[in-house]
């Protein structure tokens, strides 16, 4: 009994000097808040003036490391399927196009290009003086090569089996002939980046055109880039390397951001930021992804709209934002995100509003006014995704729904709930292209990831007119009611697009976002002399 | 010699059990390496291509007698979440950090628990002892992933006596990376320190209460003399057996505490291939690791026989 209180008084120290030292932390929280206030914001609109946002003169030269808690899938190019990997090797490709961070598109390797009327027919003139990290100039053979190996990579079910043939029309002139109409083509060109042809192992030997070339990489360690002199576009990079370094964890990566061996770090939780000193600024922008409880369409409480309407009424979409991210996420009712601007419905998201009674009434009209049991499979790597599906599972206990929760393996989760669609609920994100039919096509009764299983007619239809329509107007009127679709028979439960906070080192500017996955570092600049 | 033939034997079954054991629990869980390595944006054509590529379409038992045929010519395969890198290559990269750092936790182990348990032994019951078994009893029940994290904290954050994260390879600086690694070898030793002393201490305890010491203090020795001319060398014998089985535990816990400080060893490489359904890398850590267990358990045989003629009598 002695030991025990001899021990017990051990303990209360450890512990008090533990929360002595959190207490410290804590004191950081208030200077952290005015910086966040004053710190450039900019969501995806403002993303245009990124520029007016970022102050301080740039100064060139300098190292900056980005934190990930990932590794890279590839360095190849054309390989490359992760949100993560596309993010980081965005420094080193590009295609003949890029896109902006606006969310438009814009001439790289190409000068310029044409699309026919009929959008059959997209002709591209090469710039000049764009060279490889090599040295050598980007021919049209180069173009023709790196498009068609894309294509073979990609598959069938791509969008790339629409391309019929590249031909070079003469040596600063490549056309690409479609099978049929599809004017969404230019994103896709987007992600086919241009290597050489020459170059037999693109893999071990990253070769591109974009403003970092290759310097090394280890696996698990990190990826090291280094300024290109030869880059066409003049002034940039500004700064001479860079890092991406991979960390095991979120909470690691956290401690060695404050710690400074991180100048970059992504998706912090809206704690985190509180948490930082001012040796950091928050910059805000979105995750780009539809953050949404997706429902098998198949499982068979959920096969009856009434029930799918019900969870959507059931479910307070402004509570998890407020929680999760501060209220600075967009709230979303359809399978789009707001950034893609021209073809986003902005009425979907207020189909449903928070209405347990509703939700209740609704159940009962269904035949399951006793509720019923709701498994929830979520992937237990992703915590926003997991506290986003415990508070979802209380709202549904609310109007009487035994909804529980089931943590799998990200691995368990792609094979189980993504592929073998052996799931009833679940909560994730979706990215995408800039292309409108990358998001929505899943919901095609025949698409190959229909994830949700949903199946209906007049979406199909809609989508199939949509998807060949060539006038621009047109389109964005068939893809807005293929939003609507989703909405009203509730597809599945959309959330948000969730705001992505990302801490920056003070002393750098420039940091902007984009609709898409891209970390670029061709626009960081240090604002004061950097001594190492 | 045929003592050490019946214990390679032992090795061999050993090893092979594991192996197998591995493959199987592998076949079990769900997941596939081609579908994690790909993600959601891949098409079916690319996870089928990659599937096939990587062999996974054949039975499990067709997969396993591949690997062991190559394995037994000391090709461990190539990684698949690391397009084509050879399993060995991976390995040397990260063999050599984890290894010095578990001889270094073992160093800060054997440096801190002799002496310890000895004064412990020496002054058993009185205050200093009591002490000693207080201190050690409560490092013995923080797990060594959360003194890692209390350590960082501490001489990283605070006193910024080095960088969390900012881990110095082998190849760049053997110095700065020895620097680095002081604090995960002291996060993994603490609970193990406890342990030996302890152990120590009780050893001898029970050898001091025997008649040969009895024998010794009549023939004239000091106290000291006793002690360490006749007790300790008694009592060390139990203590190798049980520093052989912290040796396991060392590698184990260097398997989290590497997560923790960032560093680039086994341990990470484990757990990513893990996640990642790298089953070659996987593979090849366990069997590597129930090597090093397997062999450091034979030597320790050996080293009992040298230290103790009587073992082998029996």
């Amino acid at each position: 009994m002695k030991k025990r209180g001899i021990l017990l008084g051990v303990m209360v120290l450890l512990v008090s000097a533990a929360l002595c030292a959190c207490g410290k932390g804590g004191k950081n929280t208030e200077s952290s808040d005015t910086v966040n206030s004053s710190s450039e914001v900019q969501g995806t609109s403002e993303a245009a003036q990124t520029e007016e946002a970022t102050a301080g003169e740039p100064v060139q030269g300098g190292h900056v490391v980005l934190g990930m808690t990932q590794d890279l899938v590839s360095l190849d190019p054309h390989q490359v399927t992760d949100a993560g990997t596309r993010g980081a090797v965005f420094n080193l490709y590009e295609g003949l196009v890029k896109p902006t961070s606006d969310g438009d598109i814009e001439p790289a390797v190409a000068a310029s290009y044409e699309i026919s009327d009929d959008a059959k027919t997209y002709t591209f003139t090469l710039r000049d003086g764009v060279t490889f990290h090599d040295g050598s100039a980007v021919t049209a053979d180069d173009v023709k090569y790196s498009i068609e190996r894309y294509a073979e990579i990609q598959g069938e079910s791509s969008a790339f089996s629409i391309l019929d043939k590249v031909e070079i029309q003469d040596e600063k002139t490549v056309v690409l002939d479609l099978k049929e109409s599809y004017s969404e083509f230019l994103p896709y060109l987007a992600s086919a980046a241009i290597i050489p042809a020459s170059n037999e192992d693109p893999e071990g030997n990253p070769i591109g055109t974009g403003p970092f070339k290759y310097a090394s990489y280890k696996p698990g360690q990190s990826l090291k880039i280094e300024k290109y002199d030869g880059y066409w576009k003049e002034g940039y990079p500004y700064l001479d390397s860079a890092e991406f370094k991979f960390v095991a964890d979120v909470d690691t990566a956290y401690t060695e951001l404050k710690a400074g061996t991180i100048d970059i770090l992504n998706y912090l939780t809206i704690d985190q930021t509180q948490a930082l000193s001012d040796d950091f600024k928050i910059v805000k922008g979105s995750m780009m992804l539809v953050h949404a409880m997706f429902l098998n369409n198949e499982y068979e409480p959920l096969q009856d709209t009434k029930v799918r309407q019900a969870l959507c009424y059931a479910v307070d979409r402004q509570a998890i934002n407020d929680f999760l991210f501060g209220g600075e996420s967009e709230l979303i009712g359809s399978h789009m995100i707001p950034a893609i601007k021209k073809y986003y419905e902005p009425e979907a998201a207020n189909q449903y509003s928070y209405d347990p009674e509703k939700a209740k009434a609704l159940l009962a009209e269904a035949g399951y006014a006793d509720g019923f049991d709701l498994e929830i499979t979520v992937p237990s790597a992703y915590s926003q995704h997991v506290d986003t599906a415990q508070i979802i599972a209380e709202e549904l206990k609310a109007v009487g729904i035994n909804a529980t929760l089931k943590q799998v393996e990200w691995a368990t989760w792609l094979s189980d709930v993504y592929s073998k669609r052996e799931y009833q609920a679940t909560v994730v994100g979706f990215d995408g292209t800039l292309a409108p039919s990358d998001w929505l096509k899943k919901y095609c009764t025949d698409a190959g990831n229909n994830i949700a299983n949903f199946s209906n007619s007049d979406y199909d239809a809609a989508f199939e007119k949509a998807f060949a329509a060539v006038d621009d107007t047109e389109k964005a009127q068939y893809y807005k009611e293929c939003q609507m679709i989703l909405a009203q028979n509730a597809a599945s439960v959309y959330i948000e697009d969730p705001a992505d906070f990302v801490a920056v080192n003070a002393k750098l500017s420039g940091y902007v976002f984009y609709p898409v996955a891209a970390q670029d570092l061709s626009t960081v600049y240090y604002t004061e002399p950097v001594n190492e | 010699m045929k003592y050490f033939i019946k214990k390679l034997i032992t090795l061999i079954i050993t090893l092979l059990f594991i192996s197998m054991l591995t493959f199987a629990a592998f076949s079990v869980i769900p997941g596939d390496a081609s579908l994690t390595k790909l993600g959601t944006d891949a098409s079916p054509e690319q996870v089928e291509a990659l599937r096939e590529q990587m062999g996974l379409n054949d039975p499990m038992p067709v997969r396993y007698v591949r690997w062991l045929k190559d394995a037994l010519r000391g090709d461990f395969g190539e990684s698949y979440q690391y397009n084509g890198t050879a399993v060995s290559e991976l390995l040397a990269q990260r063999l050599p950090v984890t290894v010095v750092l578990s001889v270094m936790a073992l160093i800060i182990i054997l440096a801190l628990s002799i002496p310890l348990g000895i004064i412990s032994a020496k002054h058993s019951g009185k205050w200093l002892d009591t002490f000693i078994s207080q201190v050690t009893q409560i490092t013995m029940a923080i797990p060594a992933f959360f003194l890692g994290i209390l350590l960082t904290y501490i001489f990283g954050l605070v006193l910024q006596w080095f960088q969390p994260g900012k881990f110095v390879g082998l190849d760049e600086s053997v110095s700065g990376c020895l620097k680095y690694l002081i604090y995960p070898a002291i996060a993994i030793a603490l609970p193990k320190i406890a342990m030996v002393v302890k152990f120590l201490r009780n050893s001898v305890l029970s050898e001091v209460k025997k008649d040969y010491v009895r024998t010794a203090y009549s023939k004239g020795n000091t106290k000291n003399g006793v002690l360490y001319k006749h007790v300790l060398k008694n009592a060390l014998i139990p203590v190798i057996t049980f520093v052989a089985l912290i040796i396991a535990e060392i590698l184990a816990g260097s398997i989290i505490v590497e997560q923790v400080f960032s560093v680039p060893g086994m341990g990470r490489l484990l757990i990513s291939s893990i996640s990642n359904r790298d089953y070659p890398v996987v593979q090849a850590i366990v069997t590597y690791i129930t090597a090093i267990v397997v062999i450091i358990n034979f030597i320790v045989d050996i080293l009992y026989q040298l230290v103790d003629p009587r073992v082998n009598a029996q």
